[in-house]
């Protein structure tokens, strides 16, 4: 039997490398080595999460009808009898009403993309405060974000396919964001609607985006960016014997073929399981589309809470005198919505994607990065990070900001006041702040190489001094403190060369100067080894004797007590 | 590819005149070094592959046996939709955990290390890519002494307009009539009674109270088929407030707009066009709820809170011979969120042309 197995196997294998060459692939990836670290996963979940939406999506659209027709509902869900919808909503109802398993495949459907993009974004902030978006990984840091937007877009045009009362909503905010766009903001409303809002057309554009063209480019760009992974190897946490040079792991096949394709089991299992007892969006009770009704604390999916939250920040009038929204010559122009919906998201997004070339300008690093950043050791990134998360969360927090109020049962105008003011004055904050905590850590680190850890010994000297007794540090310690990069300010060329010429590039340079000034002016130097030999030679002096004796002192108690013990026993 | 059991560190470059001690020391797992704990990790593992076998018939019996529940009954849908998903988290999670369990007890934990290359290509093989370009080009007769630029320039200037070609027509159909001049009218006009919203009640001067408030639609708009019904009624909702006519602030030339306290204003926010649904009694107050814009009814519906900067536009109103209330006119600005040309006339279509 296990031969005959063993020869059909090896059969089979050398029919399709003789027609494949596949032996060569499998050589190369069976035994790739992959570093082992739990934030290595974040991404893994991301990845996960898609495969059970396509899954998933997959058996939605054989019940979904992604039409505007005018239907009148007579299914069994009683409360909606007669009630005019869309059968976009009618086969939505059905899904969950009448096909047995439809509504856990549904809200399997919509945890997944709500973790999805929970998992994208926590994947980023891995990478972006680790520092492994540097070369030779900038472009995938590209494909990354490119991700992140396509899975927005995703999210979005699926949110408002089931056509209810709340994605309505949704859309018509697109809309009046669409329309305050200058000169042809009209257009691009008529364009995406096939007219008038909302016509007719809106759920089967949106469904063929979200089901065909969105997805597509984003298996595409999952392939290019687990291409680049491979190729690139995988980044690895600082420590003994790692290097830029090397990478210290253990094979794909069989650790990883088991740890991460299990994995993929235990976030689909998690899915499934808080799909079955936690409902999400439960359209039956919002109703069909209509125009006119909307109720107090609806709320948009959370990736979208953060436009939301900025249109909600941003006032009409400023003081109560100035206009935000201009009239110019006849024509209006609606600072109030594009500032928060269109040029502050655009910003902030373009900041995300370019940023790897920021910092490379602030290093003039050309070297090839392999080894990560502990956070600390790179303090301005740190803090510019925390920056930018803390802008976000405001955003995210006034997007809720009914539910807060209620919830803290706070004055909803005053939460805006604040956070008004909050969205200038808490991220510099946030950046100083964090800042200061990883120079603190630095030196911490610094403080600890030298002289060691506190071992809670306590020593009296014979002339009644009390010292405590450090433990030096092993080498494997030693090194994660003190094997970083050293980052100093550029040195740049003077303006003027021997001739008093001014040189080309002069002003490029000194801004990049400017850049990594602002990065590395200020820093925490790693411990020489002179400091350190230096250090451990003091402490040879008082305390390795000290420690010394603290440690006979400490065997002789032990040895006394044992003895207390022993006769004790008897 | 190595697996030294431990490198020494010499091929390791130093930082900050540090020598890389190499890889710490590997330390045996129970299951490595003790045979019992071997078999029973194996143990455990089969156990959780077990759960998973478990997990799949649950949900197949919850499918087949629940699920002659009464359609419609939504408290049993719920409990199939429990159970399959239950099924499938244990079927799920067994084969994720045992898989893991598996990888971390008994498979190979003791680290292996990995030459990496640089990644840019050798200056042979750059060498070579550039004089293999350099050949094509010459091949293509674009390299020698004919310069051809009357070909190059014809070749990029077709492929750039090609795409218009395509887009051109596919846009082009997008976006139905592209009559944007439709933003400024509604169904109302002159003599349009209001109804009420949902069912289409006429309201009766006298049927307004004091402080009470209507969801309001312009009458015959239930008439209309379904697509035209949406796109109007996204146009035309409108609230109905009465008000102590003490309260009511007039707006100048707006004094026969209301009618004994009672005013009405587009539902259809000025910010980015949500239904502006939640009246504040006491206050006066209309709320938005989408992004906390915040009007005063007594006030003609000026923002006191909020992104919205314009008021709500007013529908001026009046009660005709029977006592119901009507429109005296369309609204004389465009509803809903601000756009380019909002405020140019730009159309010679009526306001009936359109509606019908």
């Amino acid at each position: 039997m296990g031969t005959k197995l063993n020869s059909a196997a090896a059969g089979t294998a050398n029919y399709v490398d003789e027609r494949t060459s596949i032996g060569g692939f499998v050589k190369f990836f069976a035994r790739k080595l992959f570093p082992d670290h739990w934030s290595f996963m974040l991404g893994e979940i991301a990845l996960y999460s898609f495969i059970v939406l396509l899954l998933s999506g997959v058996f939605l659209t054989a019940f979904f009808v992604p039409s505007m027709t005018e239907v009148h509902y007579e299914g069994p869900f009683e409360t909606m009898h007669g009630v005019a919808m869309t059968e976009a909503f009618a086969s939505t109802l059905k899904t969950s009403f009448e096909v047995p398993g439809g509504l856990l495949i549904r809200q399997i459907h919509h945890w997944a993309a709500l973790l999805f993009l929970a998992a994208i974004m926590t994947h980023m902030c891995r990478v972006f405060f680790t520092g492994a978006f540097r070369k030779p990984r900038e472009l995938n840091w590209l494909v990354g974000f490119t991700l992140m937007i396509l899975g927005l877009a995703a999210g979005f045009s699926g949110y408002s396919l089931p056509d209810d009362v709340l994605s309505g909503n949704g859309l018509r905010i697109i809309d009046g964001v669409v329309k305050s766009i200058p000169l042809i903001g009209s257009y691009i409303s008529y364009w995406m609607f096939g007219g008038e809002y909302p016509g007719v057309d809106i759920i089967p554009r949106l469904f063929t985006m979200h089901i065909l063209l969105v997805p597509g480019l984003i298996l595409a760009l999952i392939a290019l960016h687990l291409f680049l992974v491979f190729l690139h190897k995988h980044t690895q946490y600082p420590g003994g014997g790692k290097s830029h040079k090397n990478v210290v792991g253990l094979p794909l096949f069989p650790v990883y073929t088991a740890k991460a394709g299990g994995f993929f089991f235990v976030v689909f299992g998690i899915i499934a399981l808080v799909a079955s007892v936690f409902t999400i969006n439960p359209v039956w009770n919002y109703g069909p589309y209509d125009p006119s009704p909307v109720s107090a604390g609806t709320q948009p999916d959370w990736y979208i809470l953060f436009v939301d939250g900025a249109l909600r920040l941003m006032p009409g009038w400023i003081a109560g005198v100035f206009p935000l929204e201009w009239e110019l010559w006849g024509y209006t122009l609606s600072w109030n919505i594009l500032i928060p919906a269109v040029i502050v998201p655009g910003i902030f997004f373009a900041i995300i994607a370019l940023y790897p070339w920021l910092e490379a300008w602030a290093t003039g690093d050309k070297g090839e990065r392999h080894v990560l950043d502990r956070p600390r050791n790179v303090p301005v990134r740190t803090g510019i990070g925390v920056a930018m998360i803390s802008f976000y969360v405001i955003l995210v927090i006034e997007g809720s900001n009914d539910i807060v109020a209620n919830l803290f049962h706070l004055s909803l105008n005053d939460i805006t006041i604040f956070f008004q003011w909050g969205i200038f004055i808490i991220p510099p904050l946030a950046f100083w702040i964090t800042k200061r905590i990883c120079l603190g850590l630095q030196r911490k680190d610094r403080e600890l190489v030298l002289h060691g850890h506190e071992t809670g010994t306590i020593v009296r000297y014979d002339h009644g001094e009390y010292v405590e007794v450090h433990r030096p540090l092993d080498e494997q310690e030693v090194w994660l403190r003190v094997s970083y990069d050293n980052h100093k300010p550029l040195e740049i060329e003077p303006e003027l060369n021997d001739h008093g010429v001014a040189r080309k590039g002069y002003r490029w340079d000194r801004f990049k100067q400017r850049l990594s000034r602002f990065y590395f002016e200020e820093r925490v130097e790693p411990v020489t080894p002179e400091e350190l030999e230096e250090a451990r030679h003091h402490h040879d002096s008082h305390g390795a004797h000290e420690a010394a004796e603290a440690e006979e002192s400490g065997e002789r108690l032990d040895s006394e007590w044992e003895e207390l013990e022993d006769g004790a026993k008897r | 590819m190595s697996a030294p059991e431990h490198s020494t560190g010499s091929e390791l470059d130093p930082a900050n005149g540090f020598e890389n001690p190499g890889l710490g020391e590997h330390r045996p797992r129970k299951a490595d070094i003790d045979d019992k704990a071997d078999k029973k990790a194996e143990r455990q593992t089969a156990a959780l592959f077990g759960i998973s076998i478990v997990g799949t018939i649950i949900a197949l019996v919850a499918y087949f046996t629940l699920n002659d529940a009464d359609p419609g009954d939504i408290a049993q849908i719920r409990q199939v939709n429990m159970w399959i998903g239950i099924g499938i988290f244990l079927a799920m999670i067994g084969i994720g955990l045992g898989a893991i369990h598996w990888a971390k007890t008994l498979m190979r934990d003791h680290e292996m290390v990995e030459d990496r290359h640089e990644l840019r290509s050798s200056d042979e093989a750059r060498e070579g890519a550039i004089q293999n370009l350099k050949d094509g080009v010459e091949d293509s007769g674009l390299g020698g002494p004919k310069r051809r630029s009357v070909l190059k320039g014809s070749l990029i200037t077709a492929l750039a307009v090609a795409p218009l070609a395509v887009l051109v027509p596919q846009i082009g159909n997008m976006g139905s009539d592209w009559n944007i001049s439709k933003f400024r009218h509604t169904l109302w006009g002159p003599g349009v009674r209001l109804a009420r919203d949902p069912d289409g009640a006429l309201i009766k001067a006298a049927d307004v109270t004091i402080g009470s408030v209507f969801h309001v639609i312009p009458d015959g708009l239930n008439d209309l088929d379904h697509h035209h019904l949406i796109s109007e009624k996204a146009k035309a909702v409108v609230l109905l407030v009465r008000l102590d006519p003490a309260d009511l602030k007039v707006q100048e030339g707006r004094e026969d707009w209301s009618f004994d306290g009672i005013v009405a204003y587009s539902k259809i926010c000025t910010h980015v066009g949500c239904p502006v649904a939640l009246y504040e009694q006491q206050t006066h107050h209309l709320l938005c709820p989408c992004h906390q814009s915040t009007f005063d009814v007594s006030d003609g519906c000026k923002v006191v809170f909020g992104p919205a900067k314009r008021p709500l536009p007013q529908l001026p109103i009046a009660v005709d011979d029977e006592g119901y209330i009507v429109a005296q006119a369309d609204f004389d600005e465009p509803i809903g969120p601000s756009y380019w040309d909002r405020l140019k006339g730009g159309d010679d279509t009526t306001a009936e042309e359109v509606s019908h």
